[in-house]
């Protein structure tokens, strides 16, 4: 009777206590999210999505930044999509996993998933923006740099996509006469799409906030003009909020509002990236 | 006589096997695996990038002096490129991280797996996996600007210095916790319901159940989560860049700032550096002790992953 009773109280202790570590996890994001929004409301304006950085911190704006960001996005993009498609196809639809390339690929992909972000940005040094390529400290090499980060999430992703599409549905297919491709093509993409373009919108949302291989490939700090080409020279968000944080303490309360509007404005684009996310996969879930 | 049967028998019925190849099907087939061997190439270079300077490096610095050597002072004169105050920082502050994430990680993963009813799980998960998706840069601001002055200093009235180890480490747990957290529940999950409810059958307690039946069977997915977060903890550099500080310090006294592989890589690469100069080629040296032990975790975790997967799936 006793020993119940200690077991029933030590079960209730057991449960609070995994609550509480639910809790604080939650408390911590809560305060950082209020702490954010705190520092940086009043820095959001229109004047400042629409001015550049400046000498004068009353003065600056991430016009610069914001425009970097979205070029990066767009390369970033137009090389995950391609590729990451392909390879999740190549994996899920071809490969034979009895050969050992097919399983180096995939734990390579694997591998490649948990490598620092900060390595990535090495590799495009080395690569890209020096080295065999030298393309310069570009939005090119950047957002190839981004891309080469993201594109596990991209693979991984697109692969549960087309796995979760049912065989009956390309035996369907084949057995009508269409060739592999032909089935994969008109049949097993076009149901993956929704799960693909979750996990690229995902990926995206990755790479948005990268900072640390952007200041291995270049990135400039003070820039005052918005990228022209894949050939120009660019800042980007997370580059501007770093360089106005790391100021000297002297100078950091002039700089700390406009750090924390560039964070606000980013967690907007990337709260925006999620919801088309979530409601991509609630609007276009299949249930075979 | 057999011969001419097989071969009635083949005009009778029109062969339905693959008539002629179709080499457009195995261009495509030919496009795709080379889409595939771009993950593969990435890591060769990788490699290629990090083998090439650093083997330049020590030419110029013995293998001794770097990973023995106590002073790192690669930028002043004279020069001196011993690893161990990085290697300090960097494990200070993953251990502190890790010190956060495996309690909160492990704690919030039982709970989700083994109390929580589906819909409150559904709710908390996707909350907790917002902590994962706010970009790291965030998490550093919130280090310098609010923890250290307003949680450590103000409330703790810990002596600690504005960049420290200790407010970098606590942050970069929190950012951890998703990552030990989601591995786990799914081992956790993996478990069969028979072994839960055998022990249900036996008398065992939720607790008892949740302690001594799931929990070992998953021990092998729990391992991979924290190797897997650990990982991380080294590899992270924003958080250590903006609120650790810039000091080579062999001191373990995490209220003072240090130096890691990540932050020293990122305040080196962040001035325009010439290529072939002494500092470009520490980014690379530096960068290949990070890679080959984060290389080497990731290959742990995968290798745990697969065992829990085998056993019960």
């Amino acid at each position: 009777m006793r020993a119940a009773r200690s077991s029933k109280l030590r079960d209730a202790a057991f449960r609070i206590a995994l609550l509480t570590c639910i809790g604080i996890s939650l408390l911590l994001l809560g305060i950082l999210l209020v702490d954010v929004v705190r520092d940086g409301i009043g820095q959001l304006s229109f004047d400042f999505l629409n001015r550049f950085s400046s000498i004068n911190a009353k003065r600056s704006g991430i016009e610069a930044a914001l425009m970097g960001t979205l070029w990066l996005m767009a390369v970033c993009a137009g090389f995950i999509v391609p590729i990451g498609v392909a390879t999740a196809v190549y994996l899920e639809e071809y490969a034979d996993n009895g050969r050992w390339w097919n399983r180096l690929i995939e734990v390579n992909i694997q591998n490649l998933a948990a490598v620092p972000s900060i390595v990535y940005g090495i590799l495009g040094l080395a690569f890209l923006v020096r080295g065999p390529l030298s393309l310069g400290n570009v939005v090119l090499a950047g957002g190839l740099t981004l891309g080469l980060l993201v594109l596990p999430v991209v693979i991984i992703s697109g692969r549960e996509a087309i796995r979760a599409v049912p065989s009956s549905i390309r035996e369907g297919s084949l057995a009508l006469g269409a060739t592999r491709w032909q089935t994969i093509w008109r049949q097993v993409l076009p149901a993956s799409i929704p799960g693909i373009a979750t996990g690229v919108i995902l990926a995206l949302s990755r790479a948005i906030g990268e900072t640390a291989p952007l200041i291995v490939v270049g990135a400039a700090t003070f820039i005052a003009f918005n990228p022209s080409g894949l050939d120009s020279q660019f800042t980007a968000l997370p580059i501007q909020i770093f360089d106005w944080i790391s100021r000297p303490s002297n100078d950091i309360n002039n700089y700390k509002p406009l750090a924390a509007g560039g964070i606000l404005v980013l967690m907007i684009l990337l709260l925006a990236m999620n919801s088309i996310a979530i409601w991509l996969r609630n609007r276009y879930e299949q249930k075979w | 006589m057999e011969a001419s049967a097989a071969t009635t028998t083949r005009r009778a019925v029109p062969s339905i096997g693959a008539a002629r190849r179709r080499w457009g099907e195995e261009l495509i087939k030919g496009l795709l695996l080379a889409a595939a061997l771009i993950s593969v190439l990435t890591t060769t270079g990788i490699v290629i990038s990090l083998l090439r300077e650093t083997v330049v490096f020590f030419q110029s610095v013995g293998v001794g002096e770097f990973l023995f050597g106590t002073k790192w002072t690669p930028t002043f004169e004279p020069a001196s490129f011993g690893v161990l105050p990085l290697v300090v920082g960097t494990f200070l502050i993953t251990g502190i991280a890790m010190a956060v994430a495996i309690p909160l990680g492990l704690g919030s993963a039982i709970y989700l797996s083994e109390y929580a009813r589906p819909r409150v799980r559904k709710t908390i998960k996707p909350a907790l996996e917002v902590l994962a998706g706010v970009p790291t840069i965030v998490f550093g601001y919130f280090a310098l600007t609010y923890f250290t002055p307003n949680i450590l200093q103000d409330i703790l009235h810990l002596k600690v210095d504005v960049f420290n180890a200790l407010a970098a480490g606590i942050i970069m747990g929190f950012m951890i916790v998703p990552t030990v957290a989601s591995i786990s529940e799914d081992a956790l999950s993996a478990v069969p319901q028979s072994l839960r409810e055998g022990a249900f059958g036996l008398g065992a307690s939720r607790f008892q159940v949740s302690t001594r039946v799931v929990f070992p069977a998953a021990l092998s997915g729990v391992v991979a989560s924290v190797v897997l977060g650990i990982s991380r903890a080294v590899g992270e550099t924003m958080i250590v860049l903006v609120a650790a500080g810039q000091i080579a310090n062999m001191s373990a006294n995490p209220e003072q700032p240090h130096y890691t592989f990540t932050s020293f890589i990122g305040a080196i690469a962040k001035g325009d550096i010439p290529t072939g100069s002494i500092e470009y080629k520490t980014i690379f040296a530096v960068g290949m002790t990070l890679f080959l032990i984060t290389l080497a975790m990731n290959l742990i975790s995968i290798r745990f992953v697969r065992k829990y997967r085998q056993v019960y799936e």
